[in-house]
């Protein structure tokens, strides 16, 4: 896998994993360019576009697309449950995850990201071991006093993806 | 598991992003970002040191900014210090920021370096895994420097945490794709490959990504992961579907894993192991009966799991390429997938079967579906499903079913969408000329093509059916009828205009004895169109007037008539000037059989590769068309004829008049010979680059002479460079060691090293006579930019030199950022009291920092695609000026540095390379293609890199060589 970006439907990118060195410049370029692409689409439309010589997937769960592109020889179906499965654990950790989930905890999208994939290539498919990994380091955190987070009400107001 | 139980909130942060969030304009956001950013700076800067709470909170919020799209030109500092923190969630933290905003800042990676080398001794699994994969999301050289050779101990030592070792894995795959020439496994090979046998599935699933990866680069160092990738493969298939735990994804085995296992097995030939390969047809039977049962749970999940490793599997056997009965059955199973209600497999389907078209055993097994791709031409409503549909058609036409398909595709081509107007036709276009039987047919077909999609008929299409037809004498009669009935109407495209002007220009006499085509009516039809024209459609309607006057003298007055008029002698145009004048003189001075000699018709061309082939290909990359090869014969020609036949016709176009492309004149010479306009541009700018900074150099010596030391005598100053010193420059830009510069009494030897933006120049000074040499004196300049640009370093040497003794200096060089000129070196000693001196250019140039970069063929392409704006790219055409040894080549490609990459350039014939430019400012990737062309004894050198500058000095010093 080359890059994975998230964005919602306004278009507004969440979250950005680029696998491949390019420059700042490039990869503005490339995330409007795809952006753009991603949301011209009709909703009954396949998941799978040619996109300059690389293989665009994607799939949208409720405000937030998730969009992989991937190399020529790259198996598709398996990028889309890719996504299903990063999916799933966010959902696990957050709890119903929705976008603002991702917002606010940035930092922990990315984190998960990298237990599951690296390099653009899975690191491990179970999805325990995965979260058991994120736990483990979360149990390291210092004992700070919890800080409940004074957003939580709004939580409930976005769709769960 | 509510979000607000997990880690520690950072307050400041979750205020900042709803403040971000709450801000009405953008206008707004930027305000408050401008103010938090001006906050974060005056607390990183303040005297009171933070406690690494607010370091990593201040640093979160950076990231959070720069998420946001803005630049970030500080806290890295901050963020290296909370590396060595030894609060789990500040390292981690800082490793983010670390992975998201690295920076070349060589004083910073040392730091990030030494912070990874801590965590990676550390026993701590959770800080080992941090350090891993800070380095597989950085994956820069320097990291790949300091850390490929301790990855792989980490990765097979028996006391490593499984994750851990997923982790390294995955770790040393990035680095091997980035740098590949500093990993290297040599003792590690086998270890590794075992991993494939490991207990722990995650392990496998890392290891195997590895694994591949390697195995695609050197195949027989890896052969013996087939054998454990066949029994680790088949050990899964066969299990029940709870077997595998966590691995079990909605009821499927292990399906990421048997992906990458196919996957892996695709970079091999069949195993020659008879129990081996059995076994693995076994799965592959396994996985395509599996396709047959009902599905365990209704969930897309489910089937899309079970689906991908069915496309692999496929895509598997069409690799082999020798199993007939698995090829049929894919083709059967894909057949039912085209009909399915699921557009993404559809979509699949069309797209793998368009590599199965290519294959003998099950290409008639594709023609099957032949009813069922065209409907979905027709009914699909994604674009996208309808263009693999288009493509499957292309793949699947042989001379069975041209017509047919032909005749649906350009029916299709009325209502196409947009996008993929231009690539559909040329895939007519080449279909037409690809199977025609008869000629018409094909004339009839490219006609109608630029009937209906005349604006996506590009030059290489009309230029074809022209070849085509002057080639062929058995078609130009008809052609000439044809064009003439197609511009009876009222409104035809212009590149209807340009292929009736140039066939009735050429074979118009075929069809005048029919009093409806007499030369005056077809004079008449196509000057009406005339007005309606573009300039350089006029220029060849002009040149087919010509053409007339001497098929039919009978339209002689006539043309003269319009030739003489204003609007055409007179015309603003120069190049329609230019021609109206120079037909009209022509017509009227030269004989008859001059006129004859001059306006011959026009000889065949050459037969060589479709140039509308060539398009496509660069169009849809390589891969994309070989689909259509039938043979080896047509192999050959396609890879031969590389892009040369449509570059002749491009070059046609570009040369410098604004109208060759409509040229009949032009078009008789095939030779590249718009290579001499570029040419004879650049030597220009070479005389003045060589008169200009020897002019500076001059000026600015001479300020130094005058600030340091009393003005002497003018011979005193640094003599201009030798006239030659371009040359012997020219010499050392593939070789670091020679002779520099010899004459009577001075012999100067050269050896250089040079790694990444730093280079050492070892000059030794030989006195070749027996009396020695006083007041000895080198000295070596940057003139002009080039102070900017190079930094260079010098002690001075002894004023003395025996006689026959040999005295050396060592330069020291270290690159800012990409320079053209060379640095020169001015040498003055007394010699019997006669004053010597010698100006010479230092062979540094810029190719000196090039790092060699590995890739394979796709990345190399990917790249290339990226570097497309016109001046990111340079080229010359040129003529080879030594001979065209193959062996010489590669040693003067190598020689410049970068790293040849073999087997990437569909042409066996051409050379392509790779390479980074490492200076201290920035790191310049730079690609090369070098086509040469035996026969016409000329070579095309194309540099494309991602600094104009660079291309272009590269290019110019590369096209010296050969």
């Amino acid at each position: 896998m080359q890059f994975m970006l998230l964005f919602s439907r306004q278009g507004k990118l969440r979250l950005q994993k680029w696998y491949v060195p390019l420059s700042d410049k490039e990869k503005k370029k490339i995330t409007r360019e795809l952006v753009q692409t991603v949301l011209a689409r009709k909703p009954k439309m396949c998941s799978f576009l040619e996109w300059r010589d690389l293989k665009v997937v994607y799939k949208r769960y409720a405000s937030l697309y998730f969009c992989c592109a991937i190399e020529n020889q790259d198996n598709e179906l398996i990028t889309l449950e890719i996504i299903h499965r990063y999916v799933e654990l966010l959902d696990k950790y957050f709890g119903s995850v929705c976008e603002l989930d991702i917002i606010f905890n940035f930092e922990k999208a990315y984190f998960i990201l990298d237990e599951f994939l690296l390099g653009g290539e899975a690191q491990d498919t179970s999805k325990k071991n995965v979260l058991k990994a994120i736990e483990q380091a979360d149990l390291l955190q210092e004992n700070r006093p919890r800080q409940f987070f004074f957003l939580s009400a709004q939580l409930t107001t976005e769709k769960p993806l | 598991m509510p979000a607000v139980s997990k880690g520690d909130g950072m307050r400041g942060l979750a205020v900042f992003i709803s403040d971000i969030r709450n801000c009405k304009s953008k206008e707004a956001e930027i305000k408050r970002i401008n103010k938090e950013l001006a906050n974060i700076r005056s607390k990183f800067k303040g005297d009171k040191a933070l406690d690494g709470y607010s370091k990593k909170k201040y640093v979160c919020k950076l990231l959070f900014i720069f998420l946001l799209g803005h630049d970030i030109d500080f806290g890295h500092m901050e963020a290296v210090n909370l590396l060595s923190s030894n609060k789990y969630t500040e390292k981690q933290i800082g490793y983010l920021f670390i992975s998201v905003l690295v920076n070349s800042n060589s004083e910073l990676i040392r730091l990030i370096n030494n912070a990874i080398k801590n965590d990676l001794s550390s026993r701590n699994p959770t800080f080992m895994c941090l350090a891993l994969h800070c380095i597989a999301n950085v994956g820069s050289r320097e990291m790949a420097e300091a850390f490929a050779g301790e990855i792989p101990r980490i990765l097979v030592a028996g006391d490593t945490m499984d994750s851990v070792k997923q982790s390294a894995a995955l770790c040393l795959l990035r680095l091997y794709k980035a740098s590949p020439d500093l990993v290297l496994m040599g003792e590690w090979t086998s270890r590794v490959v075992h991993l494939l046998n490991d207990q722990h599935m995650g392990v496998v699933t890392a290891a195997i990504s590895l694994i591949t990866c390697l195995s695609s680069k050197n195949p027989d160092e890896f052969k013996t992961c087939v054998s454990l990738a066949v029994s680790r493969l088949s050990r899964i298939v066969s299990s029940a579907s709870t077997d595998l735990q966590d691995y079990t994804y909605y009821f499927v085995p292990a399906p990421w894993l048997s992906c990458k296992l196919l996957r892996l097995l695709q970079c091999y030939p069949p195993p020659e192991d008879g129990a081996v390969k059995g076994r693995l047809v076994e799965c592959l039977e396994t996985i395509l009966n599996k396709a047959q049962e009902p599905p365990k749970s209704k969930k897309v999940q489910h089937s899309n799991a079970k689906n991908a490793i069915l496309f692999e599997a496929i895509s598997l056997i069409i690799h082999y390429d020798s199993e007939p009965n698995l090829l049929v059955r894919a083709c059967n199973q894909l057949g039912q997938f085209l009909q399915h209600r699921e557009t993404n497999l559809r979509y699949l389907a069309l797209e793998s079967m368009c590599t199965l078209a290519s294959s003998e055993f099950s290409h008639e097994a594709v023609k099957t579906h032949i009813e069922t791709v065209i409907n979905a031409l027709k009914t699909e409503r994604d674009v996208s499903v309808r263009q693999r549909a288009a493509d499957l058609l292309y793949a699947m036409c042989d001379r069975s079913n041209a017509k047919q398909i032909v005749a649906e595709m350009l029916s299709y081509l009325e209502t196409a969408d947009y996008s993929i107007r231009e690539e559909m036709v040329l895939k007519v276009a080449i279909l037409a000329e690809k199977y025609a039987v008869d000629y018409s047919w094909y004339v009839d077909t490219i006609l109608n093509l630029i009937r209906i999609a005349g604006d996506y008929v590009s030059e290489e299409v009309w230029y074809r059916v022209i070849q085509i037809v002057i080639n062929r004498d058995d078609v130009q009669g008809y052609a000439a009828k044809t064009v003439f009935e197609a511009l009876q109407a009222p409104a035809c495209h212009e590149n209807m205009v340009k292929v009736g002007g140039y066939i009735l220009g050429e074979f118009g006499n075929l069809i005048a004895g029919d009093p409806r085509s007499s030369p005056l009516v077809q004079f008449n039809l196509l000057h009406s169109k005339f007005h309606l024209c573009s300039v350089p459609t006029r220029a060849l309607l002009l040149s087919a007037y010509i053409k007339f006057i001497n098929l039919f003298p009978e339209t002689k007055a006539t043309i003269q008539e319009v030739l003489r008029s204003d609007s055409q002698i007179r015309n603003s145009d120069v190049e329609l000037q230019q021609r109206a004048v120079e037909y009209l003189k022509l017509s009227s001075i030269a004989s008859t059989d001059v006129l004859a000699t001059v306006l011959e018709e026009m000889p065949p061309f050459p037969e060589r590769e479709s140039s509308i082939l060539a398009k496509l290909k660069k169009k849809k990359g390589p891969g994309a068309v070989s689909v259509e090869l039938e043979d080896g014969k047509e192999r050959g020609e396609l890879n031969g004829g590389g892009d040369r036949g449509g570059d002749a016709a491009i070059a046609a176009s570009n040369a410098s008049t604004p109208s060759p492309s409509a040229d009949l004149l032009g078009l008789r010479s095939t030779a590249p010979v718009s290579g001499t306009t570029p040419s004879a541009g650049s030597l220009l700018v070479d005389v003045f680059s060589e008169a200009g900074p020897s002019a500076t150099s001059a000026g600015v010596n001479d300020d130094g002479f005058l600030s340091s030391a009393p003005p002497t005598v003018a011979s005193e100053d640094p003599a201009p460079p030798l006239p030659e010193s371009d040359e012997l420059l020219n010499k050392f830009v593939c070789k670091n060691n020679g002779v520099l510069f010899e004459n009577q009494l001075l012999q100067i030897g050269i050896k250089s090293e040079y790694r990444q933006n730093l280079g050492r120049m070892y000059l030794f000074y030989g006195n070749k006579t027996s009396v020695q040499f006083v007041s000895f004196n080198t000295t070596v300049s940057c003139p002009g930019e080039l102070q900017s640009q190079l930094n260079v370093q010098t002690k001075t040497v002894e004023p003395l030199v025996e006689g026959g003794a040999q005295v050396q200096q060592v330069i020291n060089i270290e690159c800012l950022t990409d320079f053209i000129d060379a640095p020169l070196l001015n040498i003055k000693f007394r010699y019997g009291g006669a004053l010597q001196n010698i100006s010479l250019k230092l062979p540094v140039t810029i190719n000196k920092f090039f790092q060699p970069t590995e890739m394979a063929a796709a990345d190399f392409f990917q790249r290339w695609k990226q570097l497309s704006q016109p001046q990111q790219e340079a080229q010359k055409i040129f003529k080879a000026s030594h001979g065209m040894d193959t062996e010489v080549l590669k040693a003067k490609l190598l020689g410049l540095g970068t790293a040849l990459l073999e087997n990437v350039d569909p042409n066996p014939e051409n050379y392509v390379c790779a390479g980074v430019i490492q200076t201290k400012a920035q790191q310049v990737g730079c690609l090369l293609r070098l086509e040469p062309n035996a026969q016409a004894q000329m070579y095309r050198l194309t540099l494309r890199s991602s600094k104009d500058t660079v291309s272009q000095r590269v290019c110019d010093l590369l096209a010296e060589q050969f």
